[in-house]
């Protein structure tokens, strides 16, 4: 492969000209219509329902962690609409291309297809998804009125968002990058990549990576301060504990990743030698920092989520988390041991037999305390009497899906072994087993377990069970001919294969997606058939699964300011602990409430960073230049607001409460 | 197992507090804005690893000996170790609550900062018309993006000292104000510490390289 020539710079629109629009992709073509009727459609039905005051005074500017915790749900899940097609185009393209076809996506479409699916599911889809199950409940759980920087976190999702824009921009103006989603160098260096899809993923995940590191200080500093009275740190709910454990993950990562892309940016924008082939430069050096940061990253996703199933597991076997301790402190551990194995993303690059042994054995540790956490939920469900609600079902799912994927982990973590199986099927399938059976099988748990609780009607349970089913079945269709195809020697993102004996394991791997799309399909109208059977599915209770917790003790979805009176905890599972004793809920007594005021600087600063990324993909520099000095004033202009809270008045609360009262009698 | 009878008001409190509990605004900041600093900490890390690992790769270039001017540098790390210490007398000033003498002080730190930036460029304006530049060789990616990583924060450390000068004027010693200036004197001291760093492995070991 040769060095590209770099494309021409104007003086007005940069390297941004007609041509940047990829009219000759009919694919991108039919999708990009497809978006602009669509996107047309919405922005008319918002207009015409006269709903954009109130999206912008309820939602966009809101501080409110629930709506913000909403507001993130519903950003992962339509990113995870993009992701998922991305997903059948390639299952597609690899069902086909045997024998001299060529299937239907050129090389350059597909390699961006296999870098934006990768990018997007990990940062706009997972990350997302699990700040926004963590912002919204973790509040609730420690009884408290908001997150400690609530401005921050609104904040905080605009910049995520503004990254999920920049990716989406990135489909139907130029190209995204070809690279493989960590992008490594020399291949995402300007030599080799000389056009602005790297630059998209460069700005895109620097822009979220803002957002992402704020709202990790953000609830740490909640998790800390702002815990009830008697929750000490071994009465927090495993929730909290793993959420704290993963967000002070991503404050001692994400900031590995900021400063390897930006030294990768300085490389492509300013010609530096960080990780060039020639003048000194080290690819493995970037191959090392993306894996400091890569490596928490996943444990960073599936922490938060080994608390949701220690919740559920507990609550609907009606019975105290078997070996909370033993829970907590193996989510530490994990969280330490996380930082000792990044090498094993790379055992082939050679750094010798001592070096392999050292990090395979780390990575094989992990594997105990993991380990420690299944026999935890084993025993929970030990003797209880379980109900076998969506969200058990999910996680009991998700302990027979993610045992496969970790044990299949710790082969990899063998580095012999490691050299036949790297970069091949084997480990995608091993990945997408705990990412897809780990993280996903728990956002489903997570969502169908706390729905009720933030809209205050369940789910629809004939859809979800349907969802459930597709979603499993397929999943093992679809990725155990991936480890026979790995064990066999395939390697990973190929586009076409000459041996006509593996066509069938792809025939079946993608006879397992359509499964899975219907299970997507299902998720969707079980959505939809909730929402509209809402009156019937109403939940006024407040605790329909009887929870252990306390976010359980409010109302659904709750008020503004959570807690009227905050909780005193005196025992692990607080909420089970207040019904055991027959606790009273005060009805009068109502104080003023002290809450932070909405405001749109979030929204505008993102936006401002959105179009300096633009402007900086694109070498638009009079517009990157007006923009950053536009993002500086803009921060400077808010610092001068000194208003940043008001009171909501006791009579308030008290009409608030009162009507609770009389829910709450209506429904005994 | 016995129950407690909690029906009467007064006992409602074991399980809710009934008054509303003082949090006042700002409570946490000083914990955000260490667990900010330890963030950017990181960065730091990564740009001192990198200049570790790739520093002594000359790529047939000018390499720390022929470069870098140690009484230039010394004279730098006066003026910012001299700002941290104007710094702390602006606080000093501000737990006297004397508006003016913080704001003289501020001022004498800002001037300081900015000398230290003015002698960074001219270094960097020097060693580029040597023709040591940022593309030479990975040594001098590693020692531009590390020393000017630096000179970036002290660029907004300057622009927000400004910002919060002008606060200060137009609000006086408020408390918002006085948990800024200690995040601000915080996020300078830090910076501090980053130059001593910078100072001792880039410059000083440089020169025995």
């Amino acid at each position: 492969m040769t060095p590209h020539p770099a494309p021409a710079t104007g003086p007005v629109l940069g390297r941004l000209s007609l041509e940047a629009i990829p009219l000759h992709e009919p694919i991108l073509v039919i999708t990009f219509v497809g978006v602009l009727f669509g996107g047309a459609a919405l922005l008319a039905l918002v207009t015409r329902l006269r709903l954009w005051g109130y999206l912008w005074n309820e939602w966009f500017t809101t501080v409110d962690h629930k709506r913000i915790g909403i507001m993130y749900m519903i950003l992962g899940l339509v990113m995870f609409l993009r992701g998922f097609a991305d997903a059948i185009m390639m299952r597609i393209q690899q069902a086909m291309a045997f024998g001299g076809s060529e299937g239907y996506l050129n090389a350059h479409h597909y390699d961006q297809i296999f870098t934006a699916h990768g990018v997007i599911m990990i940062f706009f889809v997972a990350m997302p998804l699990i700040t926004g199950i963590m912002n919204y409940i973790v509040p609730l759980q420690i009884g408290a009125r908001d997150v400690s920087f609530p401005f921050l976190n609104n904040f905080s999702f605009w910049m995520t968002a503004a990254g999920a824009a920049l990716v989406m921009i990135s489909l139907f103006v130029g190209e995204f990058a070809q690279t493989g989603w960590l992008a490594y160098p020399p291949l995402s260096g300007i030599a080799y990549s000389p056009n602005v899809g790297v630059d998209y993923y460069i700005w895109a995940l620097q822009i979220a990576g803002v957002g992402t590191t704020l709202s990790g200080i953000n609830l740490i500093v909640t998790i800390l301060k702002l815990r009830a009275p008697g929750m000490g740190l071994m009465k927090m709910p495993v929730f909290t504990w793993t959420s704290l454990c993963a967000n002070i993950l991503i404050v001692a990562s994400f900031p590995v990743l900021t400063a390897v892309l930006a030294l990768l940016g300085l490389d492509r924008y300013a010609g530096t030698n960080f990780f060039t082939n020639d003048l000194g430069g080290s690819a493995m050096m970037y191959v090392n920092l993306i894996w400091i940061w890569g490596h928490p990253e996943v444990y960073i996703l599936i922490l938060p989520l080994f608390g949701v199933f220690s919740e559920i597991a507990s609550t609907f076997s009606g019975k105290r988390l078997f070996g909370y301790t033993s829970m907590v402190y193996a989510s530490v551990c994990i969280a330490i041991l996380s930082y000792l194995v990044w090498l094993h993303h790379f055992f082939t690059m050679g750094s010798g037999a001592s070096v392999n042994s050292f990090f395979g054995i780390t990575t094989m540790v992990i594997s105990i305390p993991t380990g420690a956490k299944l026999f935890n939920w084993l025993f929970t469900m030990y003797r209880g009497r379980i109900r076998f609600e969506l969200p058990m079902m999910w996680t009991i799912a998700f302990m027979l899906t993610f045992v496969v994927g970790g044990m299949t982990g710790v082969l990899l973590a063998v580095p012999p072994a490691d050299f036949v199986l790297h970069n091949s099927l084997f480990l995608v399938a091993h990945f997408h087993n705990v990412i897809i059976g780990g993280v996903l099988f728990g956002l489903f748990a997570a969502i169908n377990y706390w729905w009720p609780k933030a809209f205050g009607f369940r789910l629809d349970d004939f859809w979800g069970k349907i969802s459930f089913w597709c979603w499993v079945v397929g999943f093992w269709l679809a990725f155990m001919p991936l480890y026979i195809l790995g064990l066999m020697g395939v390697t990973r993102r190929m586009r076409v294969f000459d041996d006509a004996e593996l066509q069938p394991w792809f025939i079946v791997a993608g006879i397992g997606a359509a499964v899975i799309a219907v299970g997507v399909a299902a998720m969707i109208v079980q959505f939809a058939v909730s929402i509209w059977r809402r009156e019937a599915l109403a939940e006024t209770s407040g605790d329909p699964w009887d929870g252990r917790t306390l976010e359980w003790a409010t109302s659904s979805p709750p008020p503004d300011y959570n807690f009227a009176f905050t909780p005193v905890v005196h025992d692990l599972d607080a909420w089970h602990d207040m019904k055991r004793h027959r606790h009273q809920r005060p009805v009068a007594g109502f104080r003023d409430i002290h809450m932070p005021r909405n405001t749109g600087a979030g929204v505008i600063l993102s936006g401002l960073s959105l179009v300096l990324g633009f402007a900086l993909v694109w070498h638009i520099w009079w517009l990157a230049a007006a923009s950053f000095v536009a993002l500086i004033g803009g921060a400077i202009v808010h610092s001068f607001n000194y208003k940043r809270d008001f009171h909501i008045p006791a009579a308030t609360v008290a009409a608030i409460e009162d009507a609770r009262t009389r829910e709450l009698a209506g429904g005994a | 197992m016995t129950r407690p009878n909690l029906t009467s008001p007064t006992e409602a409190g074991h399980f809710y507090c009934l008054e509303e509990r003082p949090h006042p605004e700002g409570h946490s900041t000083m914990l955000g804005f260490w667990m900010y600093l330890m963030s950017d900490c990181l960065i730091f890390a990564i740009l001192f690893a990198c200049y570790a690992v790739l520093g002594g790769n000359y790529a047939a270039g000018p390499a720390p000996r022929d470069l870098f001017d140690l009484d230039l540098i010394a004279l730098n790390t006066a003026m910012l170790l001299l700002s941290s210490l104007t710094f702390g007398f602006a606080l000093i000033a501000m737990q006297r609550e004397a508006l003016g003498t913080t704001l003289v002080w501020l001022g004498v730190t800002g001037l300081f900062g900015a000398a230290f930036l003015g002698i960074e460029l001219y270094e960097f304006h020097h060693l580029v018309e040597l023709g040591a530049t940022p593309q030479r060789s990975a040594f001098l990616s590693a020692f531009f993006t590390l020393v000017g990583t630096h000179g970036i924060h002290v660029t907004f450390g300057l622009v927000w000292l400004a910002t919060m000068m002008v606060q200060l004027r137009r609000h006086g010693l408020i408390a918002a104000n006085r948990r800024r200036l200690m995040c601000l004197s915080m996020f300078w001291h830090f910076l501090d510490v980053i130059w001593i760093g910078v100072f001792t492995f880039v410059y000083l070991m440089g020169m025995l390289r």
